[in-house]
């Protein structure tokens, strides 16, 4: 399962930079949300993966007494995906935005910011 | 009542925000209130600033969970400098914004906005977790984002997209940073990750983290080679736009890789290298990029990258003398630099346009704006007893101790080219003879506007202008202030002895 969601979240950053990289618009907002789903992987991969021990303390106990789900990644990754949500639609609205004023969606002519004025 | 004095400019700025969102379209309520505000939050940052400097350094925790678990809040002696130079330039561009901004753009919410960014950077300056720090950096990013597309046009949009998606990336890489510490510590806040840190054997990991933080930072700072959305960006948007990014916005970069690499990665031979090679490449290519431009705009935020080197320099060679320089050089650079940008919204306002070819004459036609604007244009530079001069005799004394002499040659190079620069634009704007212009007739001239309404031109220039003659003239106190705040990060078991114990 390690090996396996490791080798996930390579794929998605790698291929969210690699849409980044390419010249239009569209593209790059594809790029954005894979690359934030990697990294919100990431943080749930780091945190140790655990299965069925969700961070309860039993009844009878005062610590835990065995391995548990530790709650902290998953705040982040909430808190992060709340965040990258908002980041994104702001994202599409900019690119339709650049798309009706600029009339193009390759980014190789957006240079009017180059020119020398 | 004092306990959470740390908190309250937070909430003033959250505060301003909310009201001034209720009063949307109300554009004269939303100027004034903005600007009482803002006056509001100079007054609490100086309490902030006084109260730290005399009792050190406080802290408060979240919900009152202890340290390494709940979320802390942490000033010292850097956070309360930078939170009050933050509500100094905040007040400036705030009363600026209220004279330059068109109406229209006012209209959609530019001042809430506004509050909301300077609440991010108040956050960034005084938390004490790194993935609060995360979230104030998007406050931040979004509140720009905002402000650098309002009004939507053409070139506004572009420079936009590119500085939307070089942001957006360093935010990715950043989060991914602060994922890889996660997995190597379990902690995430900054003290406690000092001394977990400290304690892994596997030091690779830990330099490839390191190096994380350093490109995530270093986009937002703008150093080289990471700096290319800078220039493209930043002459776009509202003249007061680009003062407070030009303040404030690559400073909080800095404040970020100063507070990383002095409490989390300390003493590690590689990352100094990398941070020393960097701070050189962008003292030199910065310099040089400025050299061609022709748009004063460009040419300061060219200007923004070359100088961001010294702050990386002095951070680089790591010695409390060359600390002391880059904090003395990040608090010239706030005021000087946002003072900058209104100064060319100042000229632009004169003339109709910020090429330097097509300028001229303003000396001649405007002798008191020409006297007012050659402090901040001098303070630049840094001839002597002007503010910039002084954080460099530490950084090149710093350097010839560490035996780095390419530091110090790339400094002096550095200096040299500002001097070119700024005296080639002195002479093109404001000696050189003025070429008569095509009358734009629905244009705001300076000429034509009604005194109180050049006054919020006037006034905040000069605000700026007397912060930066008190840097250059009260050397000596600033100086005490970057040696205490060189001392605090470089002998860092005082902050986190302070964070984790709740000492009383």
């Amino acid at each position: 399962m390690e090996i396996l969601l490791a080798i996930m979240i390579g794929v998605l950053y790698a291929s969210g930079i690699y849409m980044m990289l390419r010249r239009s618009l569209v593209k790059l907002i594809i790029g954005i949300i894979l690359l934030g789903n990697g990294a919100n992987l990431l943080i749930f991969f780091l945190g140790r993966i655990t299965k069925g021990a969700p961070p309860i303390i039993p009844a009878d106990g005062k610590v835990f007494s065995e391995a548990f789900a530790d709650p902290v990644p998953q705040a982040l990754i909430l808190t992060a995906i709340v965040i990258s949500f908002g980041l994104q639609s702001f994202a599409i609205v900019l690119v339709k935005r650049a798309h009706t004023v600029v009339r193009t969606d390759d980014l190789d002519e957006m240079n009017a910011t180059d020119e020398d004025s | 009542m004092t306990q959470q004095l740390i908190l309250y400019p937070l909430f003033l700025q959250i505060a301003i925000g909310i009201i001034l969102l209720f009063a949307w379209s109300r554009i004269r309520f939303q100027k004034v209130f903005s600007i009482f505000g803002s006056i509001l939050s100079v007054i609490l940052a100086g309490w902030l600033f006084y109260y730290i400097w005399n009792f050190g350094t406080q802290t408060v925790q979240a919900g009152d969970w202890p340290a390494p678990f709940g979320i802390t809040f942490v000033a010292d002696t850097l956070s309360a400098t930078l939170v009050l130079l933050t509500a100094i330039a905040g007040l400036a561009v705030s009363i600026f914004s209220a004279g330059s901004v068109l109406r229209d753009r006012l209209r959609f919410g530019y001042f809430p906005i506004f509050h909301f960014l300077l609440l991010g950077l108040n956050g960034a300056f005084l938390t004490g977790d790194i993935f609060n720090l995360y979230v104030w950096f998007e406050i931040i990013i979004i509140s720009s984002f905002v402000l650098i597309t309002i009004g939507g046009e053409k070139a506004q949009l572009e420079g936009a997209v590119k500085y939307f998606t070089l942001n957006i990336l360093a935010s990715m890489i950043f989060l991914t940073a602060i994922a890889v510490l996660y997995g190597l510590t379990g902690s995430l806040n900054m003290a406690d990750l000092a001394g977990k840190i400290a304690a892994i054997e596997n030091r690779g990991l830990v330099q490839i983290t390191g190096i994380l933080f350093l490109i995530g930072f270093g986009i937002k700072a703008g150093v080289f080679p990471l700096y290319f959305w800078l220039p493209a960006s930043y002459h776009t948007p509202p003249f007061a736009v680009s003062a407070i990014f030009g303040g404030l916005l690559t400073k909080v970069g800095v404040y970020a890789l100063l507070r990383v690499f002095t409490l989390i990665f300390t003493g590690d031979a590689l990352l100094d290298n990398i941070l020393m090679v960097i701070a050189i490449l962008t003292l030199v290519s910065g310099g040089i990029g400025a050299l061609v431009q022709n748009n004063m705009r460009k040419v300061f935020s060219y200007l923004i990258i070359c100088h961001i080197g010294y702050m990386i320099a002095g951070l680089g060679m790591f010695t409390e003398i060359a600390i002391a320089g880059a904090i003395f050089y990040l608090i010239h650079d706030i005021i000087v630099k946002t003072n900058l940008f209104m100064l060319s919204g100042v000229i632009y306002r004169i003339k109709g346009t910020n090429s330097m070819r097509d300028l001229g004459g303003i000396y001649a036609k405007w002798p008191k704006i020409s006297l007012l604007l050659f402090i901040p244009l001098f303070s630049l530079v840094g001839i002597p007893p002007l503010s910039g001069f002084w954080p460099k005799i530490n950084l090149i004394k710093a350097g010839f101790s560490g035996g780095s002499y390419i530091t110090v040659a790339a400094i002096i190079f550095a200096s040299f080219i500002t001097l070119v620069i700024i005296a080639r634009l002195w002479s093109e704007v404001f000696w050189k003879e003025g070429k008569e212009l095509p009358f734009r007739s629905n244009f705001g001239y300076f000429s034509k506007m009604k005194n109180y309404k050049r006054l919020q031109f006037i006034v905040p220039v000069t605000l700026l202008s007397i912060v930066s003659l008190y840097i250059g003239f009260g050397a000596e106190h600033i100086q005490e202030l970057s040696a205490r705040i060189a001392d605090e990060l470089v002998n860092n078991q005082g902050y986190i002895d302070t964070v984790l114990n709740m000492k009383k």
